[in-house]
C-alpha cells in the first residue's frame, strides 16, 4: 500500500531526498501525500508551494505542480495562484523560520484574508539548511550557532499567532504521531478557508546534537513524551505544561473565504451593469 | 469630437493599455507616485473578470503577481522607488523561472524616501541590475500619457513573447500628467500570448533549450506538472549544480534577450541627421529636449534628439552610429550620471558625451538644455 503511495505521488527519480538521517520531514511530508490521497485530489489540480530552508526542499519530491519560492514567501506567491485559479487546491509547506522569522509578515496576513490555502509549518526549532541557527521556535536558552550562550529570545508559539491573526483552522501536531497529522491535514484541506497545521518535528543533526538531547531515536520518544493532547491541556495547569507540546485543534471556525468574496464581488457588478 | 478621446493621467493611461492587453491580475501595495495605478486596477479588473489584490507590502504583491503568472492570468506590479528595491528579490525569481509579467515603477526622488512627490530618472542602473546575479531584463519607458497606454501594451507582449519579467519604467511627470490620448480600436492592437507546449505531457521540458532560445510555459493546472524553483535548474527545471548545465542555462537565459535585441528595441530621433550636438533623453526630460531642439534650430544650430524608448537593452547601434557623425552628445536626465555611463562606454572616443544632471526634484527645463547647449558649442 505504502509503495503504491510512493509511487503515485512522488517523483521516483527524485528519491532519495537531501534530508538528513533521523530528520522527521520526510514523515510530515508523507502525512501530506497521504491526506492528499484521502481526499482522492487528482494530482494536476494541487499546487504545492514552498520557501526555503530543509521543509521546502519536500516540493521537488512530490508529484504535483510545484513551486519553491524565495525566503518567506511561498504564501504571497500561493495567493497569486489561488486568486488567479481558485480551483486549485493549494498547499503551502514552509518551516519555523520561512514561515514567522522572514515570512512573518506574510503568514499573518494570509490568516487575516482567510484565503482558501492550507500551510503545514515543518517546525524544527532551528534553522537547519544553514547549520543550525536559532529560529523564532527555539526554546528560550537552547544553543544553536548564533546562540553559542544559550539564546535568549522568547519562542513564537505558531498555533496561536495563526488563530489570533485570523485562520480558521489550526491544528498541531507531530511527526510522532503521524494518524493524528494525517487526519489535521485533512481537516486543514476540507476547510474552505486559510488552515495551518503546525507539524513538530525533529532535526537530530542541529538543534539535537548541540542541545545534546540524544539521537534521532531519543528524540522521537521525546516528542511523545512531552506531547499533551489539548482536550487533556484544557483542565492542567499553566506550570505543568511548561515545556509539553499541546497537539489537537486548536481552532475549526467558518469565516468568509478571501476567493469566494472576490467572485462575489464580480459578480455585483455584472448584477449592477445589467 | 470621438468617444475614443479623454483628457487622462499617465498612471490611468497605463492601466487602460494593461487591460487592453489582457492584463488580469494586479497586486499592489500603495506608494506615491504609483498609487493611482493600483486604484484604477482596483476599479477595472473586476468589471472585467479580472482580480486586484493589494498584498501586505511590495515583495508580496511582486510574488502574487509572479504566482497569478504562473496559474495563467497577464499579472502586473506596480511601485516607486522603495517599493522597487523591495521588488528586486522576486524580481530576480522570475527572470530566472522566466515567468512573465510587468513591473511599473514610477520613478520619484531618491535615494532612500527621498522626494516622494517629486520626479527624478534614478533608477537607470537599478532596473538593469537591482537583482542579484546575473540576468536579462526589459526596460521600457514612456515620455506621454498616450505612450504609457501603448508601452503597456509592448511591455505584456514583451513579457509574454520572450517569458521575462517587463519593467515600465516611468516618472513622475508622465505618470501625474494629464493630456489628450486617443484609445486605439483594440482590434487594431497586436497581443502576444505565451507560447504554449505542444509535446505530450510527460515529455515536457518546462525550460527546454529551442531554437528561439524561449522555452514554451505551460500554466499551473493543465496537467503538466512540472517543478519551478529559483535554484539553478535544468531543463525539467530541476536544481542542477553541475558547472556544464549552470553555463548553459545562464547562457540562454542572458542570450534570449540578446538575440532578439532588434525585435525588442524601440527609440526615437528627432532632427538627428545634420546634427552636430545629439540630446540623448528619455521619458519626461526627453519632451524638453525636443523644445530645446526646436529653440536650438530656430536659433541655427544644429542640435538633435536620440530619445531611446528601450532603456535595456539599449540601443547600443544606432548610437555608434550617430557617434561616428555628431561631435557632441548630452545625456540630459535626472539623476547624477547614469544614463551617461552607457552612452559614454558606447561613444567612446567618437564623440564628446557630457552630463546634464539633475536630481533636485523638478525637471529639467529646455532652458537649462539650451543653456548647456550653448556652453558645449563654445567648446567647439
Amino acid at each position: 500500500m505504502a509503495s503504491n503511495l510512493v509511487e503515485k505521488y512522488y517523483r521516483m527519480d527524485k528519491l532519495p531526498h537531501i534530508w538528513c538521517a533521523g530528520c522527521t520531514h520526510g514523515t510530515s511530508m508523507n502525512a501530506v501525500v497521504r491526506a492528499i490521497d484521502k481526499l482522492g485530489y487528482n494530482q494536476d489540480e494541487v499546487c504545492i508551494v514552498s520557501g526555503i530552508g530543509c521543509s521546502s526542499r519536500a516540493t521537488g519530491y512530490m508529484d504535483f505542480n510545484t513551486l519553491h519560492t524565495t525566503h518567506g514567501r511561498a504564501l504571497a506567491f500561493a495567493t497569486g495562484i489561488k486568486m488567479a485559479n481558485p480551483k486549485l487546491k493549494v498547499i503551502v509547506i514552509t518551516g519555523d523560520g520561512d514561515a514567522t522569522a522572514i515570512g512573518g509578515n506574510h503568514f499573518i496576513h494570509a490568516c487575516r484574508r482567510n484565503i482558501d490555502i492550507t500551510t503545514i509549518v515543518f517546525n524544527n526549532n532551528i534553522y537547519g539548511m544553514t547549520g543550525g541557527q536559532y529560529s523564532p521556535t527555539t526554546p528560550t536558552s537552547s544553543l544553536g550557532t548564533t546562540a553559542p550562550y544559550g539564546n535568549i529570545d522568547p519562542v513564537f508559539n505558531i498555533c496561536n499567532v495563526a488563530a489570533a491573526a485570523g485562520a480558521t483552522y489550526v491544528a498541531r501536531g507531530t511527526a510522532y504521531h503521524t494518524q493524528a497529522l494525517i487526519n489535521s491535514i485533512v481537516k486543514g484541506l476540507e476547510n474552505k478557508g486559510f488552515s495551518v497545521i503546525e507539524a513538530v518535528s525533529d532535526c537530530p543533526t542541529y538543534f539535537g546534537r548541540r542541545n545534546k538531547i540524544g539521537d534521532a531515536v531519543e528524540m522521537m520518544k521525546r516528542l511523545k513524551e512531552l506531547s499533551v493532547n489539548v482536550k487533556a491541556a484544557e483542565k492542567l495547569p499553566p506550570e505543568k505544561l511548561e515545556g509539553k507540546i499541546i497537539i489537537g485543534e486548536i481552532k475549526n471556525e467558518t469565516r468568509p473565504e478571501y476567493t469566494d468574496e472576490y467572485q462575489n464581488l464580480i459578480d455585483r457588478l455584472k448584477e449592477e451593469e445589467k | 469630437m470621438k468617444n475614443n478621446v479623454f483628457l487622462m493621467q499617465g498612471n490611468e493611461a497605463c492601466i487602460y493599455g494593461a487591460i487592453d492587453a489582457g492584463m488580469r491580475f494586479f497586486a499592489g501595495y500603495p506608494i506615491t507616485p504609483s498609487t493611482e495605478l493600483a486604484e484604477v486596477s482596483a476599479q477595472e479588473l473586476p468589471k472585467v473578470g479580472g482580480k486586484f489584490i493589494q498584498m501586505e507590502d511590495e515583495i508580496a504583491s511582486m510574488a502574487a503577481t509572479i504566482g497569478a503568472s504562473l496559474a495563467g492570468l497577464k499579472s502586473m506590479t506596480a511601485t516607486s522607488g522603495p517599493g522597487f528595491s523591495l521588488k528586486q528579490e522576486n524580481l530576480g525569481f522570475a527572470c530566472m523561472t522566466e515567468i512573465p509579467c510587468v513591473v511599473v515603477n514610477v520613478q520619484r526622488g531618491g535615494p532612500s524616501t527621498g522626494l516622494p512627490t517629486a520626479p527624478a530618472q534614478g533608477e537607470v542602473m537599478q532596473s538593469r541590475w537591482g537583482t542579484h546575479g546575473d540576468h536579462p531584463i526589459i526596460v521600457i519607458s514612456p515620455s506621454s500619457v498616450m505612450e504609457a497606454y501603448m508601452f503597456a501594451v509592448k511591455a505584456f507582449n514583451l513579457s509574454e513573447k520572450y517569458r521575462t519579467p517587463v519593467v515600465l519604467l516611468m516618472d513622475e511627470v508622465v505618470a501625474h500628467m494629464r493630456e489628450k490620448i486617443e484609445i486605439p480600436d483594440k482590434s487594431s492592437l497586436e497581443i502576444i500570448n505565451r507560447k504554449k507546449p505542444v509535446v505530450d505531457k510527460d515529455k515536457y521540458l518546462p525550460y527546454e533549450d529551442t531554437e528561439d532560445l524561449i522555452p514554451p510555459m505551460a500554466n499551473f493546472g493543465e496537467g503538466y506538472r512540472f517543478h519551478v524553483t529559483g535554484l539553478t535548474h535544468d531543463e525539467t527545471g530541476f536544481p542542477s549544480t553541475n558547472p556544464a548545465n549552470a553555463s548553459k542555462q545562464i547562457n540562454r537565459l542572458l542570450n534570449k534577450i540578446e538575440m532578439h535585441k532588434e525585435d525588442i528595441i524601440e527609440f526615437d530621433e528627432y532632427l538627428t541627421e545634420d546634427a552636430e550636438i545629439i540630446l540623448v533623453s528619455f521619458g519626461a526630460v526627453a519632451r524638453s529636449a525636443k523644445s530645446a531642439v526646436k529653440e536650438a534650430r530656430s536659433q541655427g544650430k544644429k542640435v538633435g534628439l536620440f530619445r531611446p524608448m528601450t532603456i535595456w537593452p539599449f540601443p547600443e547601434e544606432r548610437l555608434k552610429e550617430l557617434g561616428k557623425k555628431a561631435k557632441h552628445f548630452i545625456v540630459a536626465e535626472m539623476n547624477m550620471g547614469q544614463l551617461v555611463l552607457e552612452v559614454e562606454r558606447i561613444i567612446k572616443s567618437d564623440a564628446v558625451v557630457h552630463l546634464l544632471g539633475k536630481a533636485n526634484g523638478e525637471i529639467i527645463t529646455p532652458d537649462e538644455i539650451m543653456d548647456k547647449i550653448k556652453e558645449v558649442e563654445n567648446i567647439g
